[in-house]
């Protein structure tokens, strides 16, 4: 094994591991801001890569050209949710932790199906565009280009969630985060920042959608796979932390493509929770929680 | 014998902010002992070395001469330490009568005799009536009361209360001051912060006052209330004019 | 005022003892075998839902590696049963102290997490079983195992073998089941029932009255663990063929709790009406929407848990007039 081969495969751990930290910070956004685990997080994933399939099998329109339609679709479907059922299961009086497990986990359910009636349960995927199939060499390193595409726009949008965070919305999340009740005393309207943390969540999410439609695969499971992933990432980088989410889909991306590289590929995931097992040990909020 | 509880130099901080800072005094047992002082004194963070939540950064808790400090509040509560907490802690999904007998497991495993033991401690606290009523349907003054039979129920030598009478009408306040008063007549040492001063002084037999993480002064009630350093640090203008 | 809670108790016992009476005598006259299997399964969910509330409705730990357990069960009882000639009646429980085993290696570092970085950590786990049963090439790997009819034998209970008539299975699931239903009874009754309780609501008052949080939780995890792996170890003689798609999977770690959750969390009777609507509706509609894998079931059955968790979140159970313990509970303990 050489140098060069090595690096190739980090290079690869590192482009899979930004998508891994996109798909997990909405994920974490909207846990930090009400703590709630969405179990619908990788169905929403799965909404955003069909909707870049379907416009661009109608148009031929490149899945470029729609990150910001779909990030637009994605934020009000999230809103949506938001107002049709998590408002609801947040005011429940009995039972509130398992009923947001369970009303996220049988909208996910409900979203697969809607996926596999309209579209069927076989693999799609988009086979042209600008990207497609093209690879560039980096002093002897191939890199394909809608990885590192994909890596680059996972990277603007974690600048862009940043970039929100030191805004008046930001400081209104922070401050909702941290104090639901004190909120209302100060004229933030509660209800209102918890639906757009639900439309930035999975705004963010349907960007890694298309991203990730551009070289894999659609189908109505292929959620549970990167959900799972952003469940390990979240809960490794700490809830509520975008940064931890940031660092440790990095991680995660890389002990993923090492474990694949150095001892088996069909474990290469087992690699990943073992790790993540093995930090949560020491620091019983991953990196970087506080919550 | 030693005393039923020492308290020798304990010293703890959090986050590099001194809770306490060498404090040291005696609860003899069988007493009412109150413990006072203004916000931030310590009290809390006193009762929880106590009561086994914190371990003092250091110096020594000893309860008949055994070291308590740095045991867990499970193995404190066995050994005969009791408490209620300041902001009310009750099993929301449990009666009032299963709520007690929580407490009454820590000392029968059966569970006849646990209910038994839990029915008889409810009617001692004045609940007996309200038995089958989930905790979440109880007053506030009837889950204060709750929380002392639960702890109550585990059979302890000593009680620490935490401000059990603040918030309450000044109806509750006095039934709730004959409580402890039975408490103690039952041979129970009973420890308690509270703010209401006038309900505390005629209550207690000393009081030990804190201020700012250190012990002020310690003494019968009449003698710490006339204590010029006292009455500067707290008391305020009320009891510096009496 | 204790005697009120003495009287309560006889009066469960009684509509349980009646109710098994009724769930044996059920399958007789209907001779369709769709329609027992319907009842069998729904039998069988009703068990494992009633071991997942031992430890996720009364001791409030919120545990999403049920399908560990259940898949330990199944592969262990089978395991002995194609490689050492064990009767499944033996296996079985050798399955459930394995799988209890299992459920307190889960429970040493899982306990130390709090609220959802617990639930998620079980997942993770149970994610691991599956994908190391899946590169386990000697327990079958991703093939499974067939669990061969023994001519030479035949029909036989010691060897929970049925071919001619199912109908033994619907006893064996019944018993199990029944077992479930006894176990939580009797931990209503019992101290480590107001242990786990307590532990639920409010871990701090809990630990004040010489509560031992962690032996409490990992005894609740045992005996959760252990049901839930005879469950397991049943199903497999049932379905006469195991692989790590069909009793380790993801899902059925959601699918295990899902009855008890809707139908009443930490209650006797939530399970029970839970697997009772749920199965046999989710059952309903697979076979007659689920055609062709159109999708609408899942959209049908996804809806119904949306709308029942919102609607009853506090269970269908209360619905019926059953006794339902008030608010906080499980609420506390998803930050507990």
């Amino acid at each position: 094994m050489t140098l060069t081969f090595l690096l190739q495969v980090a290079v690869g751990g590192l482009l899979m591991g930004l998508i891994y930290a996109l798909v997990a910070a909405g994920l974490s956004l909207i846990f930090g801001l009400m703590d709630v685990v969405n179990f619908a997080h990788g169905e929403l994933l799965m909404l955003a890569m069909y909707a870049t399939f379907v416009v661009w099998l109608a148009t031929g329109l490149d899945p470029l050209l729609l990150l910001i339609p779909v990030a637009l679709a994605l934020f009000a479907l999230g809103v949506a949710i938001y107002h049709l059922l998590m408002a609801r299961a947040l005011s429940v009086q009995f039972n509130r932790g398992m009923v947001q497990i369970f009303v996220t986990f049988g909208l996910a359910i409900f979203l697969r199906g809607a996926a596999q009636f309209t579209f069927g349960s076989d693999f799609k995927s988009v086979s042209t565009s600008l990207l497609a199939n093209r690879t560039i060499d980096m002093g002897g390193i191939f890199v394909p280009l809608p990885q590192l595409a994909a890596g680059l726009v996972s990277l603007l949008a974690f600048a862009g969630l940043f970039a929100i965070g030191r805004t008046e919305f930001g400081r209104a999340l922070e401050a909702t985060r941290e104090d639901r009740e004190a909120v209302a005393l100060i004229g933030i309207d509660r209800d209102r920042i918890f639906a757009l943390g639900w439309g930035l969540g999975a705004a963010a999410v349907g960007i890694a959608g298309v991203m990730l439609a551009t070289f894999y695969y659609v189908s109505p499971n292929v959620g549970a796979t990167f959900a799972l992933i952003a469940y390990v990432t979240v809960a490794l980088g700490g809830f509520g932390s975008l940064f931890g989410a940031l660092v440790a889909g990095l991680l995660i991306g890389e002990v993923e493509a090492l474990t694949a590289l150095l001892i088996e590929p069909s474990l290469k995931q087992v690699g990943m929770f073992v790790i993540y097992l093995a930090v949560l040990m020491f620091r019983p909020r991953g990196l970087f929680g506080t919550l | 014998m030693p005393p039923l509880l020492e308290v020798d130099g304990v010293s703890k901080s959090f986050g590099g902010v001194a809770a306490n800072v060498d404090i040291s005094f005696d609860v003899t047992e069988g007493e009412i002992l109150g413990l006072i002082g203004p916000n931030g004194a310590g009290k809390t963070s006193l009762f929880n070395a106590i009561s086994g939540e914190v371990v003092p950064d250091a110096g020594e808790i000893r309860l008949a001469g055994h070291r308590v400090s740095g045991l867990p509040p499970e193995q404190c509560a066995l050994l005969g330490i009791a408490r209620t907490f300041q902001v009310v802690r009750s099993f929301d999904s449990m009666t009032a009568l299963e709520n007690v007998m929580v407490g009454a497991y820590a000392r029968h495993s059966r569970t006849r005799v646990a209910m038994a033991q839990a029915s008889e401690t409810l009617a001692f606290t004045g609940l007996a009536a309200r038995a089958d009523v989930p905790a979440h349907a109880l007053t506030p003054a009837e889950k204060r009361r709750l929380e002392v039979a639960r702890a109550l129920a585990t059979e302890p030598r000593l009680l620490l209360l935490d401000e059990m009478l603040t918030g309450l009408t000044p109806v509750e306040a006095q039934s709730g001051v004959q409580l402890i008063r039975d408490v103690r007549a039952r041979g129970i040492t009973v420890m308690m912060v509270e703010h209401v001063m006038e309900v505390l002084l005629p209550l207690v037999d000393r009081a030990v006052v804190l201020d700012l993480g250190r012990v002020l002064t310690i003494g019968a009630p009449e003698a710490v209330v006339r204590n010029p350093e006292v009455i500067r640090a707290y008391l305020g203008d009320r009891y510096a004019a009496a | 005022m204790g005697t009120s809670i003495t009287r309560r108790r006889r009066q469960e016992l009684i509509i349980g003892v009646g109710l098994l009476a009724v769930l044996a005598l059920l399958p007789l006259p209907i001779h369709d075998v769709y329609t027992r299997n319907l009842i069998i399964i729904t039998v069988l969910f009703a068990g494992l839902a009633q071991a997942w509330n031992v430890l996720g409705g009364y001791c409030g730990q919120i545990s999403l590696s049920h399908a560990l357990y259940f898949g330990v069960g199944a592969y262990v009882s089978t395991l002995l049963l194609t490689r050492a000639g064990i009767p499944p009646t033996i296996g079985m429980f050798a399955g459930g102290a394995l799988a209890g085993l299992m459920a307190l290696l889960v429970g040493w570092p899982c306990f130390r997490l709090s609220g959802h970085y617990y639930a998620i950590a079980t997942v993770v786990v149970g994610e691991i079983g599956f994908l190391l049963a899946l590169n386990w090439d000697w327990i079958g790997g991703a093939t499974g195992i067939n669990i061969p009819y023994r001519r030479a034998i035949g029909d036989s209970w010691l060897w929970l073998q049925f071919r001619i008539d199912k109908l033994p299975y619907h006893y064996a699931a019944l018993a199990f089941a029944a077992a479930a239903w006894l176990v939580a009874w009797k931990i209503e009754g019992s101290r480590w029932g107001f242990v786990w309780r307590a532990v639920k609501d409010d871990p701090v008052a809990a630990r004040s009255l010489a509560v031992r949080i962690f032996p409490s939780k990992m005894a609740a995890a045992a005996i959760s663990g252990a049901l839930t792996g005879i469950g397991g170890a049943i199903y497999a003689q049932y379905v006469g063929y195991i692989d790590p798609d069909s009793v380790l999977y993801g899902q059925l770690s959601i699918l295990i709790p899902l009855p008890a959750v809707l139908g009443g969390v930490g209650t006797l009777w939530g399970p029970l009406v839970g697997a009772a609507v749920l199965i046999p509706l989710s059952e309903l509609t697979r076979s007659y929407l689920g055609g062709s894998g159109r999708g609408v079931d899942l959209m049908i059955y996804g809806a119904l848990i949306v709308l029942v968790a919102l609607a009853r979140p506090q269970g269908l159970a209360s619905l019926v007039g059953v006794r339902v313990r008030a608010p906080a509970g499980a609420d506390d303990a998803a930050t507990a």
